[in-house]
């Protein structure tokens, strides 16, 4: 039987995953972005399980919304990032140093 | 859902509007010809709708099923959202139209962003909580990289953005599992579930959306992307950064703290004051090694962002009273500084070293004695209103036994107070070179110059803005 605590674990584990690849990911910008979306899914598992097993639906209300923000984010993101290739003709994350810190 | 509702959400329904047709209207005429105009008519409606906010609100109403509030908090923190954003609109109006970077859409974006905020302040539910946290964030992660062909706002837009989402996510994680172990999004119901006892899954995902405001504040630990952004960003746009979105998500976590987990001020105050005091401490001691002034202000804005943490950590009516009249002087301060700071130019380009304020006053000697006023406020020097704003938090430490805490935030004062002071020093006494140009438009000329009496003539009764952020705290703080 799946219970709760799995769907939370699975979560949890994705959304560390998700951290880590923002913070040791040393290669490239994308990887950065599909973390990011990791991360936003992993709340999305969080809040579908929490929904389905308290038998309230607005879990699953917040979780469409989460899912519409999520690819506004996306597309701002690699808008972003395609202004910044354009400068700097590359976008590895170790080139993103005009500045310091 | 009646129009009863409709017209509480009046304000922002029409700003969101106003967005869109001026997108519309920009897009099939004139494009960028209609920007200055845009600005203006931009700041004129945040004006309108801030006095319209100001006068017409009464009591506090719960609308679209306990989705949004409208109260005295709310009202007062879109007041300042609403006239800080405008102050920044029309005095970036000169400078960005000078250095070619006036398109239309940065009013838009701005009034996106300003909306955002308006409905951060208001939410009474953790969906409207993310909701316009995003339009706000969205907003100024474009607006941040708006000069498309440089590769230092390009670069600000992209760390900004990167944390930003980080942020997002760590408080969207907190909300999953709040909603979870209380069962409901709703403030009002999770005040109710924390006061029958704490789960710990749910003070987990307090701790969570703490520090993803934490981001948004830019307090420390999460800070870093603070000085980079700031320096990287058109200076309008730092301007608007260290204004208005501050203030919203301050008024957010007041807002979340109070109204969700008002039951259990133990459990997040001791979150808030490690919070505030890392802040004050981080803002004040790595100031000192700045030589860009744009960085210099980005820690001083982590710095205050400490000392107003301090008011919301104590969780008293009086403590949320002092956050929100330190957040108005802080905008007030900011504004005053930034209008200088845009001015600052040699032939023609935009500057931010501060080694080129060497000897300024001998130069123009009115706009050195506004900066010193400003800087002496910033500093929380005892004649100016910034110090009053120190003043209220501090007491409101003491007043909670929060004795250390206080003792820290003057610590952390007389600290910070010394890179302000040498920007003084700079000025007036400084080595001898030819100090940069300070060309201003009327419009900026007359915010420093408001801004440094505001700050002079403030003591007496501080504009009167006791009363209002009493009757804020107290809506807020049962």
């Amino acid at each position: 039987m799946v219970g709760l605590e799995h769907y939370l674990t699975v979560a949890a584990a994705l959304f560390v995953i998700g951290i880590f690849g923002i913070f040791l990911n040393r290669k490239n910008v994308i990887v950065i972005l599909m973390s990011i979306e990791l991360m936003l899914l992993a709340v999305n598992i969080n809040l579908v399980a929490f929904s389905s097993f308290s038998g309230d639906l607005v879990g699953q209300v917040f979780t469409m919304f989460v899912l519409t923000v999520a690819a506004a984010e996306a597309a701002i993101g690699l808008a972003i990032l395609v202004v910044f290739f354009r400068n700097r003709g590359t976008i590895e994350v170790e080139d993103v140093n005009v500045m310091k810190g | 859902m009646t129009s009863a509702d409709f017209r509480i959400l009046l304000p922002e329904i029409l700003l969101s509007g106003y967005a869109m047709a001026a997108l519309m209207a920009a897009v099939y005429t004139t494009r960028d010809k209609l920007a200055a105009t845009l600005v203006w008519a931009t700041a004129g409606l945040f004006v309108a709708l801030a006095l319209y906010i100001g006068a017409a609100g009464v009591g506090e109403r719960t609308v679209f099923n306990g989705l949004f509030v409208d109260d005295p908090f709310a009202r007062f923190a879109k007041v300042t959202i609403l006239l800080s954003a405008a102050a920044v609109l029309v005095m970036s109006q000169d400078y960005m139209y000078r250095r070619d970077l006036l398109r239309f859409e940065y009013p838009i974006l701005v009034t996106l962003a300003v909306v955002g905020m308006m409905v951060m302040v208001s939410s009474a539910d953790l969906i409207t909580l993310y909701m316009g946290l995003e339009l706000q964030s969205l907003s100024l992660y474009v607006v941040a990289s708006i000069r498309r062909d440089s590769a230092k706002s390009s670069e600000a837009g992209l760390k900004y953005f990167v944390l930003g989402a980080l942020s997002s996510g760590l408080l969207l994680y907190g909300a999953s599992l709040v909603y979870g172990y209380a069962g409901t999004t709703q403030f009002a119901g999770i005040l109710t579930t924390v006061q029958a006892g704490v789960p710990l899954g749910l003070l987990f995902g307090l701790v969570f959306m703490l520090a993803g405001l934490a981001f948004k504040v830019s307090a420390a630990p999460f800070h870093m992307w603070t000085p980079d952004v700031y320096e990287g960003s058109p200076t309008p746009v730092t301007a608007f950064f260290a204004t208005a979105p501050k203030v919203a998500a301050m008024a957010l976590i007041a807002r979340l703290v109070q109204d969700a987990f008002g039951g259990i001020p133990g459990q997040w105050g001791q979150v808030l004051a490690a919070l505030a005091v890392a802040s004050m401490f981080l803002g004040a001691v790595a100031a000192i090694g700045q030589r860009d002034i744009k960085r210099l202000m980005a820690y001083s804005s982590i710095a205050h962002m400490g000392y107003a943490l301090i008011g919301l950590c104590v969780g008293t009516a009086y403590g949320v009273q002092a956050t929100m009249i330190y957040m108005a002087i802080y905008v007030t301060m900011n504004v005053g500084t930034f209008a200088f700071i845009l001015s600052m130019e040699r032939d023609g380009r935009p500057v931010s070293d501060i080694a080129g304020l060497n000897q300024f006053a001998r130069k123009e000697p009115l706009k050195a004695l506004a900066m010193l006023v400003l800087l002496f406020s910033l500093a929380g020097v005892p004649p100016m209103v910034g110090f009053f704003g120190k003043f209220y938090v501090l007491k409101a430490a003491v007043d909670a036994g929060w004795v250390w805490l206080a003792v820290a935030g003057a610590v952390a004062s007389v600290i910070g107070a010394f890179y302000y002071l040498r920007l003084v020093y700079f000025m007036y006494f400084g080595a001898e070179q030819d100090p940069v140009d300070s060309r201003m438009a009327p419009v900026q000329w007359g915010m420093l110059v408001a801004v440094a009496a505001i700050m002079l003539l403030g003591i007496v009764n501080l504009f009167g803005i006791e009363g209002p952020a009493a009757l804020a705290a107290q809506a807020l703080v049962r």
